[in-house]
């Protein structure tokens, strides 16, 4: 049992941490972030400037090989094997680099491309989105259909070879700053529910699309409202047959799981050195008994996710399959976030309700992680999956199947 | 990067399992539990026959020379199959307690007996409480004999010696050999939580006693690091075997028209089980890692592994009774067993508590706990 790269790893890891060197600025501790160099000010997190400085590095990476890297050369990666993948996403997370805007594309939008796009297409969208010329976003979400995704009901008409959409989206990150999407629609109300639902690809700059930006609990707006108002899509543009949408979005769905990690925010280490500074009846936090047993529990589930993430990959080194326990990760780490947050602002009393320094981080995480578990599988949707994909127990007995689409109850009724 | 066990060690651990699996070892806990036997001789010897309190033994010493390792996979099937036997004392504790040793001759006398199963071994150290701190400790060692009593010692009526805790002479504590049979020797054999473990007190008068160490402290802390891996995966096989329990239940049991484990309900208390089952399994080969390697992050890792298994433990064999509805509350059902020794596993090295308490002690004492 270890820890070590084999001779190849070393070798690999190596060159990409010489080439990382070359040209990056690396952390000098682990929780450094990267910060745009000019925030011009057009929007509160300096958004633009971060995206100008994203697309930067992202272009740099590619010209040198190191984007999406295990995507086939042909399609701008560099055909490498899982292993390497990681690697280089260890090393990276090493030095103060952009990134934040090209995960949906590179990570759900590519992969269903590669599936279902023709080849023509596949050369022409494929090594731009590697490059992070141009971002993708994801349209599934919608008002009435969230973790019932089947639900959706924008609709998508054929007229000759051209497809008339109308409806709406929500949720959408990044809709306001991408170039293309991938959308599910509805092409069949009459068919039973997740045999009427029609996936394309689209030009976000298409005619009728308007994306308005949903201000969060955080303040932030990272996410949109996305109305479609006879847009046309050419149906060579459609990815999979007519209703067979369901199949390719749970491709997509699939491959949202793998690219949904930790939850980042505050974590042990934070909660770790407040403890050990705040004073608490007249001693330090870290002296309290009570405290000290909420530490070591968050410590288990850290340590437990990460020996986790160990498992997986030792079972890539290995040349082996990795098996379901990462499905744990994104319930574990939101809930830990949250908590820890909340006993962090606890720990500071009164003085954790004004915004400072030391208190952003606490209260950013607090605000932060009810949406983090939420996005991308709720804990509940997640407790399904693990129950009814790794434990093998029984879907719920569903009263929608088999129903015409129009024939059944959705959103919401008060 | 290879953070598994090997395939040997896996293929060991198969063979465990299908030796306890076809011993009954769950039905072989409830005659235990409801008899007068102390444990399980035919399912012992079985075990020594296949070489299992061997394991960790140098061959120069009676044993087959593996590691941590295997004693680790061991470990896991011995908590699925909870199984009535005190392998836990005499191997995970006493055998390492004198592996851990420089004594030659203790090494030389004990070892391959400890091998083959003629000799069983225990470790005396709870008083007062199952954890006593450095000066909690009343057992003192005089002259080569040691006087007072150890409380509710792990299979303290089946061992034939025990490594007795004790105030050295020199005033620190020191550990001792301490033959059960001698004179002065006196044991109460107590009726317990879970009887198919046996406990007792014992009481030592001017008992002969062989001396290991006259300042043993920090030996007996690293042994209960040691220990506390190797209960952690026990914890482990017994948790997954009374989620699976659960599982199987649900999916054989209708109500309301339906198999109960089509309820979201029970889904997501049975995925909670999963979830805490697989964040103890990871913490373990971590534990496992730094065992089998003597590494310095021993403390921490073997604290993480043993808190998040002792959790995983308790919750698993809780719900799953939970899960049976009225029936695993019943006598007749096996959920008892497990629930019975899920809470036995949390005391036998000390609580929760002290646990939680050592391992924020030693992410204090490094520099960068994460």
């Amino acid at each position: 049992m270890d820890f070590n790269d084999t001779k190849d790893e070393a070798k690999f890891r190596d060159e990409v941490s010489s080439w990382l060197s070359a040209n990056a600025d690396k952390k000098e501790h682990a929780k450094d972030i990267y910060r745009p160099a000019e925030m011009s000010g057009e929007s509160e997190s300096g958004e633009s400037s971060a995206l100008k400085d994203a697309k930067a590095w992202q272009a740099k990476k590619y010209d040198a090989g190191w984007a999406c890297l295990h995507w086939p050369k042909d399609y701008g990666g560099r055909d490498a094997a899982p292993m390497e993948r990681v690697i280089w996403g260890q090393e990276e997370s090493k030095f103060k680099v952009p990134g934040g805007f090209f995960e949906i594309g590179q990570g759900m939008a590519g992969p269903v491309l590669m599936l279902y796009a023709t080849e023509e297409q596949k050369k022409r969208y494929l090594p731009p989105m590697a490059k992070g010329e141009e971002i993708w976003c994801q349209l599934f979400s919608e008002p009435g259909a969230g973790s019932d995704l089947a639900g959706i009901k924008t609709k998508a008409e054929l007229d000759g070879d051209t497809w008339t959409i109308n409806g709406q989206k929500v949720w959408t990150s990044g809709a306001h700053y991408s170039d293309y999407g991938i959308i599910v629609t509805r092409s069949d109300f009459s068919a039973p529910k997740h045999k009427g639902l029609t996936y394309f690809f689209l030009d976000m700059k298409s005619p009728g699309v308007e994306v308005r930006p949903i201000k969060q609990i955080t303040g932030g707006a990272n996410f949109n409202e996305v109305y479609f108002t006879d847009v046309k899509i050419p149906d060579s543009q459609r990815l999979g047959e007519v209703g067979d949408g369901w199949k390719v979005s749970l491709t997509t769905l699939m491959n949202e799981r793998l690219a949904v990690g930790d939850a980042s925010g505050v974590d042990f280490q934070e909660i770790f050195e407040l403890a050990k500074d705040q004073d608490f009846n007249g001693d330090t936090a870290i002296s309290n008994g009570a405290v000290r047993e909420k530490l070591a529990d968050w410590y288990c589930e850290q340590s437990g996710l990460k020996y986790t993430k160990m498992r997986n990959i030792s079972a890539l080194s290995q040349g082996s399959t990795p098996g379901p326990e990462a499905s744990i990760t994104k319930i574990v780490s939101a809930n830990k976030l949250q908590d820890i947050a909340n006993y962090g602002m606890d720990l500071m009393d009164n003085a954790s309700i004004a915004r400072d320094e030391e208190t952003a981080i606490f209260q950013g995480s607090l605000l932060g992680a009810p949406l983090i578990r939420i996005a991308g599988g709720t804990d509940e949707v997640l407790k399904n999956i693990i129950a009814e994909q790794v434990l093998g127990m029984p879907q719920d007995i569903r009263v929608d199947k088999n129903v015409p689409f129009n024939e059944i109850p959705t959103g919401s009724k008060n | 990067m290879n953070f598994n066990f090997t395939e040997d060690q896996l293929l060991m651990k198969e063979e465990v399992k299908k030796l306890l699996d076809k011993e009954n070892s769950v039905k072989r806990n409830r005659n235990i539990l409801e008899g007068e036997e102390k444990f399980d001789k035919e399912l012992w010897n079985q075990l020594v026959q296949m070489g299992l309190t061997a394991t960790t033994i140098p061959e120069e010493y009676g044993g087959i020379g593996m590691g941590f390792l295997e004693l680790c996979v061991i470990a896991e099937e011995l908590g699925r199959g909870i199984a009535p036997v005190p392998f836990s004392s005499s191997v995970y504790l006493a055998t390492t307690a004198i592996l851990n040793s420089s004594n030659e001759d203790v090494k030389k006398e004990f070892l391959p007996k400890l091998a083959s199963g003629e000799i069983i071994g225990t470790f005396a150290h709870s008083e007062k409480t199952t954890f006593p701190s450095e000066s909690g400790i009343s057992v003192a060692a005089k002259s080569g004999k040691i006087s007072g009593k150890k409380v509710a010692v792990p299979d303290g009526d089946i061992a034939n010696f025990a490594l007795v805790s004790a105030t050295s002479d020199k005033n620190k504590i020191g550990l001792y050999l301490v033959d059960l049979s001698a004179d002065g020797v006196e044991i109460d054999s107590l009726e317990t939580f879970d009887p198919s473990r046996s406990h007792a007190d014992i009481s030592f008068k001017n008992t002969p006693a062989q001396e290991l160490s006259t300042d043993a402290w920090e030996d007996i802390e690293k042994l209960l690091d040691q220990s506390a891996v190797l209960f952690a995966f026990e914890q482990v096989g017994g948790a997954e075997a009374a989620m699976n329990q659960a599982k199987d239940y649900a999916m054989g049991r209708y109500a309301f028209g339906r198999a109960i484990a089509s309820f979201q309900a029970i889904k997501h208390k049975v995925a909670d089980m999963y979830i805490s089952l697989q964040l103890a399994r990871s913490n373990c080969y971590y534990g496992a890692w730094a065992l089998s390697n003597d590494a310095p992050e021993l403390p921490t890792a073997a604290a993480t592994a043993r808190v998040s298994a002792t959790k995983a433990f308790y919750e698993c064999s809780k719900e799953n009774i939970q899960t049976h509805g009225g029936m695993g509350a019943t006598w007749e059902f096996d959920c008892h067993l497990f629930y019975r020794r899920a809470r036995l596993l949390s005391s036998n090295i000390g609580s929760q508590g002290i646990w939680k308490d050592k391992l924020i002690t030693s992410l204090e004492k490094s520099n960068s706990p994460t």
